[in-house]
């Protein structure tokens, strides 16, 4: 009998990422919500180098960093829902542009809600450079891994996620439908999928938290 | 080996990333093409080639999309020439564990010593000499694991560890000079100071990690276009 824990924090749309995939596998799992100012001897122990969530626990074993746990559990359960493509070029594309994610998108998501006024403005122009590469990503397909969700959909799905919640909190919005019509399109799609929604918190649940305490804004 | 003269780098000699996808190429007994690429002028083929970062390595293998980012060259490598020398391991928990200290490697201690060479003053490069000094007991640490007991991280011989951090070797020893410090001691890091004399010398890596000459060379390049 398998063993599968998982170790988070509320509400951080990285860990909601392996929430996802472990939900699109079927896989069952129990999960623990950490609380970032006071870590439990459990999440110490299990990522000593950068104490945070998520970790996986695999029958006592851990998996750390989140796009590595993703792989991980894409080739521990081979056979229901494949994440990454088979062929070499495909999945070296969608590496690429998770770590693109990780890397560029979200910081400069965030970091532009984070900001006001003058600070806000002038980080729109970057912030919208790189929504527009996810954008150009969409091609004809419904999904950022192809016709079906994949691995750079769960990248990328704290985009889906979280971008409504930001924009109705701060009173901002970035993702429109006239300059980004397949970002919108996929977003909604994403939120469709019954895995994706049926995970808490929810987007009213979101949204809620977010208007009570700006601080967990960032989870 | 047909497949081998259909494999392109672009890079830079000196740049331990590049260094990283031509350690593997030599492991694999791929041929390929070095494109060398100046950094201060970046070429058409580059800036075509990886729009979104303009940075080396990147591999170009026939006429198939270009590939940047070492890591992932390096994963794709492995899955095109997946008989001869693999680099990662199949299990996929030692591939996570693998795939998770590289991460860190690239995301955490690397980046550390970019910020030695720039931050001026004896008291900051003091603190972050300090953190190279920390991250390097980590490393201690992971070797001791991945190890256990045989010569590399990959255990008999060179794996994907030892390539990551095999390429920054040049660099390391580089900055102890310059800075007047160990990374890496026989008190504090004992298996991987044997480690790095082993992989100095192995044939994959030694006539790739550029000599002292053309790191300062490069140094001073740094200094100036990016102080």
């Amino acid at each position: 009998m398998e063993k599968v824990k998982l170790l988070g924090t509320w509400p951080s749309p990285i860990v909601k990422r392996v929430v996802w995939g472990l939900k699109l596998k079927g896989i069952e799992y129990e999960i623990t919500y950490e609380d970032h100012a006071n870590k439990s001897p459990q999440l110490l122990k299990y990522n000593p180098v950068y104490k945070k969530a998520p970790v996986l626990v695999h029958n006592e074993i851990p998996i750390c960093d989140s796009l590595v746990i993703l792989e991980y559990i894409d080739e521990t359960w081979k056979d229901a829902s494949p994440f990454l493509p088979q062929d070499p070029l495909l999945r070296a594309n969608e590496r690429f542009w998770a770590k693109y994610s990780d890397e560029q998108v979200l910081p400069a998501v965030y970091g532009y809600f984070r900001k006001q006024g003058k600070d806000q403005e002038e980080a729109r122009e970057t912030t919208l450079a790189h929504l527009k590469r996810v954008e150009q990503l969409l091609n004809k397909n419904n999904f950022l891994s192809g016709e079906r969700v994949g691995f750079l959909d769960l990248a990328f799905g704290w985009l889906a996620d979280y971008s409504r919640p930001l924009e109705v909190v701060s009173g901002v919005k970035l993702l429109d439908e006239d300059s980004f019509p397949k970002l919108c399109a996929w977003r909604n799609k994403f939120l469709e999928i019954p895995a994706v929604h049926e995970s808490w918190p929810d987007q009213e649940t979101l949204i809620a938290r977010f208007q009570k305490s700006k601080q967990t804004l960032f989870g | 080996m047909g497949k081998g003269s259909e494999i392109k780098l672009i890079g830079t000699p000196p740049s331990p990333y590049v260094n990283r996808v031509q350690i593997v190429l030599n492991l694999k007994s791929i041929d390929y093409e070095f494109v060398e690429e100046n950094l201060a002028c970046k070429s058409e083929l580059l800036l075509t080639s990886n729009p979104v970062y303009k940075k080396v390595p990147v591999l170009i293998h026939a006429n198939n999309p270009p590939i940047p980012e070492s890591l992932i060259i390096i994963e794709y490598l492995d899955e095109i020439y997946s008989d001869v020398h693999p680099i990662l391991p199949s299990g996929p928990l030692a591939r996570a564990d693998n795939r998770f200290w590289a991460n860190y490697m690239d995301t955490k201690f690397f980046p550390l010593f970019e910020e030695l060479r720039k931050t001026p003053g004896k008291e900051g490069k003091k603190a972050i000499m300090k953190q190279i000094i920390e991250g390097s007991q980590l490393l201690e640490e992971a070797f001791v694991k991945f190890s256990d007991g045989k010569p590399y991280f990959g255990g008999d011989d060179v794996g994907y560890l030892d390539v990551v951090l095999g390429c920054f070797l040049g660099w390391t020893k580089f900055v102890e000079k310059h800075n007047e410090f160990k990374i890496f001691d026989e008190a504090r890091t004992p298996k991987l100071l044997e480690w790095t004399n082993r992989i100095w010398s192995h044939e994959a890596l030694k006539d790739v990690i550029p000599e002292s000459e053309t790191l300062m060379n490069f140094y001073m390049i740094l200094m100036k276009y990016r102080p």
